[in-house]
């Protein structure tokens, strides 16, 4: 007999492929896990869309005046712009975008006032963060006459004769990451999130859950099989069956739905090992609270429905009441859309994404901790 | 008796409770090696919870002991790989075939050379033909036996039986038994819970539980003695119809249909013989039996309850 240490790869093995051999028996739940991301990718292929405002905005501005003080009071005051800070640089204002901290940026050109004055038609340009083409839309065409309809009141006095000319400015908006506004872009890659999201905690909560009532467990619990043993022996196949899933989107989303992919696709690979981890060990804490098969799927629903409505995935982050974006910040799907977005849709690179990894691997620590200390070694 | 080996099971004082309710009160047992030992009660006697804080699936809240040498509150965990436990219900994997069960088990246990151990114990079980089923598809009685074959691969030193022979037809308990015997033979002990009063007079010993207290133990002759039962037959035409007179006598506590005969018992032998007087004429014979078991162990749960 081999030793009854903590972990015996033995018995993890053991537990492993016998998951994977219920896992074949299982028609059913086999084909739902691969049925699920085929069947989401068609109905969400269809764009969800709101109003989203207050979206945060910085100002690059390379001239004061009090025109341009206007136009960026004009701005606020539409509702659509909030404005946080002036930055200095190009290169800082290009990382807040990437790294998702912000949805806009105004950059105001040298003598743009001078030039105005002179009826020279200055340009502004309003980079935006495209990625979901829903949350800029209809901030982007509210900016266009905005800023010429707050400019009239200025244009006053000795400068009244440029109000007559039809456009006293041009207005450049530079929709960034996806310029064609394709809802699907924006789409399937979080599609990505909430399959996994899906399907790994219902059936991980379903796996421990389905031990105990079947009376199998108490079987378990009498044979020298450690805790860690069971936990990781029953997670480990369905990392696997996570990147599957991940795998046919992926394949979809690049030949279906012709979605351009910058970034690099084995950086977001490896991440989502951590996402795939936080999902099961939310699955896995949930079987040791239920009592039956039941119990937990709708606990799965209970996790699922914030993680789906609130991480924003269905409706733009943005457009969400500040207490809602508080609980979607918690949920580790919405931190996996920004990175799965950012990777394929913006090149993020390691650095860019580390601001929404951390949280994750929070999640994960927490929800495995838990888990474990829940796991009951006896049946009282 | 075999008293010069260390006891397999020896254990003082258990106590359990769930929710303020005692389940199992300062129950006391001894084992010794080799022994068949019978586990009786009612329903919700304590059994169930007895065996499963042996094998350390529950924490006794008091109470101390030792199974197999090992000590039952600290050591459950070698405990675990020297004993072979079947709960009352199947406890397998439905959705595994027979071989994949075993396999599974014995690598749970980690066993060298699973392919030999695996198929020795298909043979020694006739279950082989059923090597490849899926185990939910297989009847009652082999289920049963692939639960004790399960229960066999790490060669356990103890099986604990939680009632399995629940159910069963009699061909396939007897099948049991002979397997248990041939074990006992080996050397290895059971404690086996049952309700079937033939199985439990094929016991080595037994220990009579009721509402957590043990009330009766030894071998099933010194329970029936030391009950101090009085049982009388009574045989005749239509002796039934007189089933529901004789309860309402004094010193009768017990009147059971037993095939053509009735079956009158009580712990005071004079006055219950005072009472069936009447009766000793032409037209019924009476005569003077031993108690059965069944007789004994209803008594002691009568008398349980009205204490």
């Amino acid at each position: 007999m081999t030793g009854n240490g903590f972990f015996s790869f033995r018995r993890f093995r053991a537990m492993v492929g016998k998951e994977f051999v219920q896992m074949r028996r299982d028609r059913i739940t086999f084909a739902m896990m691969i049925g699920i991301p085929i069947l989401q990718m068609i109905i969400f292929g269809f764009a969800i869309n709101s109003d989203p405002k207050h979206l945060p905005t910085v100002i690059l501005a390379a001239d004061h005046s009090v025109f341009t003080r206007t136009i960026i009071s004009a701005m606020q005051n539409s509702g659509y712009f909030r404005v946080i800070e002036n930055v200095a640089s190009e290169t800082e204002a290009d990382l807040l975008v990437k790294e998702g901290e912000v949805q806009f940026v105004l950059s105001i050109p040298e003598q743009f006032s001078r030039r105005l004055v002179r009826g020279e038609n200055p340009s502004l340009l309003l980079t935006a963060d495209a990625t979901d083409p829903a949350a800029t839309s209809n901030a982007v065409s509210a900016f266009r006459l905005l800023a010429e309809s707050a400019l009239s009141r200025d244009l006053d006095g000795p400068l009244q004769h440029l109000r007559r000319t039809k456009a006293p400015l041009d207005i450049i908006v530079h929709p960034r990451f996806n310029p064609e506004a394709v809802t699907q872009y924006n789409i399937v890659p979080g599609l990505m999130g909430v399959v996994l999201t899906m399907t790994l905690v219902i059936i991980t909560a379903l796996a421990m859950t389905r031990e105990r009532e079947r009376g199998t467990m108490e079987n378990l619990l009498s044979t020298p099989v450690k805790p860690m043993e069971v936990m990781i022996g029953k997670i480990m196949p369905y990392i696997i069956v996570g990147y599957v899933q991940m795998g046919v989107i992926l394949l979809a989303g690049r030949f279906l739905f012709k979605v351009p992919m910058i970034g690099n696709i084995f950086l977001l690979l490896a991440v989502s090992l951590f996402f795939i981890a936080a999902n099961l060990g939310v699955g896995l804490t949930f079987s040791t609270i239920a009592r039956n098969q039941l119990q937990a799927v709708q606990m799965a629903f209970f996790f699922f429905l914030p993680s789906i409505l609130l991480s924003g995935f269905m409706f733009p982050f943005r457009g969400m009441p500040v207490w809602a974006q508080h609980v979607g910040e918690m949920l580790p799907l919405t931190h996996y859309l920004r990175i799965v977005r950012g990777i394929l849709l913006k090149g993020n690179d390691f650095a860019h994404i580390l601001p929404n990894l951390w949280p994750i691997a929070l999640f994960l620590l927490i929800a495995l901790s838990v888990g474990l200390k829940r796991y009951r070694r006896t049946l009282d | 008796m075999m008293a010069q080996e260390p006891l397999v099971i020896d254990v003082r004082n258990l106590t359990k409770s769930f929710a303020g309710k005692t389940v199992v009160d300062k129950l006391s047992l001894q084992v010794a090696p080799g022994e068949i030992y019978g586990f009786l009660g009612p329903n919700g006697s304590g059994k169930t919870t007895f065996i499963r804080m042996l094998c350390g699936l529950l924490r006794p809240d008091a109470g101390s002991g030792f199974c197999l040498g090992y000590d039952v509150l600290a050591e459950s965990e070698k405990i675990k790989t020297h004993i072979g436990y079947m709960a009352q219900r199947f406890s397998l994997y439905e959705d595994l075939s027979v071989r994949e069960n075993l396999n599974f088990m014995g690598r749970i246990y980690g066993i060298g050379n699973l392919r030999d151990a695996v198929g020795e114990t298909l043979e020694r079980m006739q279950l082989s033909p059923f090597a490849a089923q899926l185990a939910g598809t297989l009847s009652g009685g082999w289920k049963q036996r692939l639960a004790l074959a399960a229960c066999l691969l790490h060669r356990p030193r103890l099986l604990l039986l939680d009632e399995p022979t629940a159910g069963v037809d009699p061909k396939a308990r007897r099948d049991f038994w002979d397997d248990i015997y041939s074990l006992a033979a080996e050397g290895v002990t059971s404690l086996i819970s049952t309700h079937y009063m033939d199985e439990a007079e094929r016991c080595h010993r037994l220990a009579y539980l009721a509402y957590g207290n043990l009330l009766a133990s030894g071998t099933a002759d010194e329970v029936i003695k030391s009950s101090g039962l009085t049982t009388w037959s009574l045989s005749g035409k239509n002796v039934h119809r007189l089933a529901p007179t004789l309860k309402s006598l004094a010193g009768v506590e017990q009147v059971v249909p037993f095939g053509a005969t009735l079956h009158i018992s009580g712990h005071d032998a004079t006055q219950l013989e005072r009472s069936l007087q009447p009766f000793m004429n032409g037209e019924y014979t009476s005569r003077k039996t031993a108690a059965n078991l069944e007789e004994v162990f209803i008594s002691l749960m009568q008398q349980q309850r009205v204490a």
